[in-house]
């Protein structure tokens, strides 16, 4: 690709502005980073126009959730909601590392209040309510602010009869917050239901990774479930099983074309396609609305 | 008296017992001075008995809630109900004896039970898989769930799992998947739900059959996000720093009720309620007593919402 192609593309791109959603520091432009995939070098800047996408093995890098954001929803029409909602230490969690300084560190590290980012989004025309995991935020995990968040997003899209979006990645449970952490599987888990039962479409994108209490709750309720190509999905990490079962684990476990395999997942699209793929599937699920309108 | 499983935090009581034990063996008549030292040992392990069950850190509740003879879900159901009838299956898959479901009678009371299962010797162990189910072990407890609903049967369930079990199988058959349906149809079953911690109560493994209208826990039972041991290997790479980590989950019973999340303590006979479990039955089943008794006037529709608000009110946030 020659720099005026480059240009040319950076032009084509749709690029929306995701609210106020901030920049984070760690990925500007002209930084070199290594693809998880194949080791080969990759520019950032070009990465991104590629929608972090490796150019050489196709490997899925992570994206911020401001890079998803912008990804999918139409120019302009990202409205973050509940951005207010932040996170506390209700446990005064201090074992090795203090809470509140993991917190600090994250928000730094990402730009980012919480590991979720919700709000009203059009994409290909449609209104829809988004909410994009980011990993970076202590591993995604949820905590009492992402099940808030969650939970007040399929309020809010059951109450404008909206379909719900989530892009979700996260490493389960935010352990610091005990308790309160666990029993926001069962909110989301309740919501999610709720705005199903109002007969509302809701389509979830796992990425790489989804693991714990955000897989086993919102994040596999949804009527259609999307994985992106090689994205680890599960219950228990890998780690985990294989210290339990004491064995190797078989090639490829846990990887989305092993959750397709295994019936656990719909499909698997690569992230070039997942705009326009999310905008036909929705024409399906919202059938019904369309006609009454 | 037979040997009993001796916990971690009683083994200095139990050395000191012991000494004792011996040095009463022994004929002291001509010796005074030692006979002096023998009722002082006896005073300070009556002082180090009161000392070890009375104060409880987390940690040793932790151990009390995994003693091999602490009472399980099936000492509850054979103490508590009548004309129980067990059901078997999840109908795709095979039955998982890690989870009990059934009918039973509490009085006059007809309900749905559901709960974890352990077992009680090796081989019943190696059946019930330690407790920790499979995905057909959450769909059993599923449709359990929905004839629940559909014949206005309240449901109890009793919680006693180190966690849903991790492992290949369980995975490829979708663990995740029958934790998170579970939670959705619990949410919304137009029935009252009762839940006892009884033991452990191992993250989303536990929680699947873990919340609803009311959360009693036994004094020494936990219900924890994380168990000490793995949040220890993360905070400190060593699963041996669990006693701080249990102390920082606030997952023991009293603290619990403390930050909001459970109902009800029932308390336990001083060392854990293998000690003598007939009181624990009787207090549990008095405690469900109470709480159907507040519950099955309201509506169907009436539970689901107040559920809701219940769970919608979990987690503390600045804003």
């Amino acid at each position: 690709m020659s720099i005026a192609d480059w240009f040319s593309a950076r032009e084509r791109r749709r690029y929306v502005r995701a609210g106020d959603v901030s920049v984070p520091a760690d990925v500007a432009d002209g930084v070199w980073v290594k693809c998880d995939g194949c080791g080969k070098t990759l520019y950032e800047g070009e990465l991104v126009e590629q929608l972090r996408v490796c150019r050489h093995c196709g490997h899925h890098l992570a994206m911020t959730a401001p890079q998803r954001i912008e990804s999918l929803a139409d120019e302009g029409s990202f409205e973050e909601t509940e951005k207010g909602l932040t996170p506390v230490d209700p446990l005064s969690f201090a074992a090795a590392k203090p809470y509140t300084e993991s917190l600090a560190s994250a928000r730094e590290k990402s730009g980012l209040e919480e590991a979720v980012v919700t709000g009203r989004a059009r994409i290909g025309g449609i209104p829809v309510m988004l909410a994009v995991m980011d990993f970076r935020f202590i591993g995604a995990s949820m905590g009492s602010v992402v099940g808030e968040k969650i939970a007040r997003l399929f309020e809010q899209a059951t109450a404008a009869r909206l379909p719900v979006i989530i892009v979700t990645a996260s490493g389960g449970a935010r352990m610091q917050e005990g308790m309160f952490s666990l029993m926001q599987m069962a909110k989301t888990a309740a919501a999610a239901k709720r705005h199903s039962d109002a007969g509302l479409a809701y389509v979830s994108v796992l990425t790489n990774p989804t693991y714990g209490g955000v897989t086993a709750s919102f994040a596999v309720l949804a009527d259609v479930l999307i994985a992106e190509p090689g994205a680890m999905i599960g219950f228990a990490g890998p780690r985990l099983v294989e210290q339990t079962i004491r064995q190797k684990l078989p090639k490829g476990f846990q990887t989305a074309e092993f959750m397709l395999e295994h019936g656990m997942v719909d499909e698997v699209v690569p992230r070039a396609e997942l705009r326009e793929h999310l905008v036909t599937l929705l024409g399906y699920l919202r059938a019904r609305q369309d006609r009454a309108s | 008296m037979a040997r009993r499983h001796i916990m971690e935090f009683e083994r200095p009581l139990v050395e000191l017992e012991s000494k004792l034990a011996e040095l009463r063996r022994l004929d002291l008549t001509g010796d005074p001075q030692l006979l002096l030292e023998v009722s002082a040992l006896a005073e300070e392990i009556e002082r180090l008995r009161r000392e070890t069950y009375e104060h409880l850190d987390p940690w040793a509740r932790v151990q009390i809630s995994r003693h091999p003879e602490r009472p399980k879900t099936d000492d509850y159901v054979t103490a508590l109900f009548t004309d129980v009838i067990e059901i078997h299956g999840d109908r795709a898959y095979g039955d998982d004896e890690a989870i009990f479901a059934g009918f039973g009678t509490y009085g006059t009371r007809k309900l749905v039970i559901l709960g974890h299962r352990k077992g009680t010797d090796t081989k019943s162990n190696v059946r019930r898989n330690f407790g920790s189910p499979h995905p057909e072990g959450y769909r059993k407890a599923m449709r359990a769930m929905r004839l629940a609903d559909k014949f206005g049967l309240p449901i109890v369930t009793f919680l006693d799992t180190a966690g849903a079990y991790p492992g290949i199988e369980a995975e490829e058959r979708g663990q995740a998947l029958a934790i998170a349906e579970s939670l959705a149809l619990l949410s919304g079953v137009r029935v009252p739900v009762v839940v006892f911690g009884i033991g452990e109560g191992g993250s989303g493994g536990a929680l699947a059959i873990g919340f609803g209208d009311r959360l009693i826990m036994l004094e020494n039972a936990y219900y924890s996000v994380i168990s000490p041991e793995m949040c220890s290997n993360i905070l400190y790479k060593d699963p041996g720093q669990a006693k701080t980590a249990a102390e920082c989950l606030k997952m023991t019973a009293d603290e619990l009720v403390a930050i909001g999340i459970a109902d009800e303590v029932v308390r336990e006979p001083l060392g854990g309620a293998h000690r003598d479990p007939a009181p624990v039955f009787e207090a549990v089943g008095a405690a469900l007593a109470r709480a159907l008794d507040e519950l099955v006037s309201q509506e169907g529709h009436e539970l689901v919402e107040r559920r809701y608000a219940r769970l919608r009110e979990i987690g503390e946030y600045g804003s």
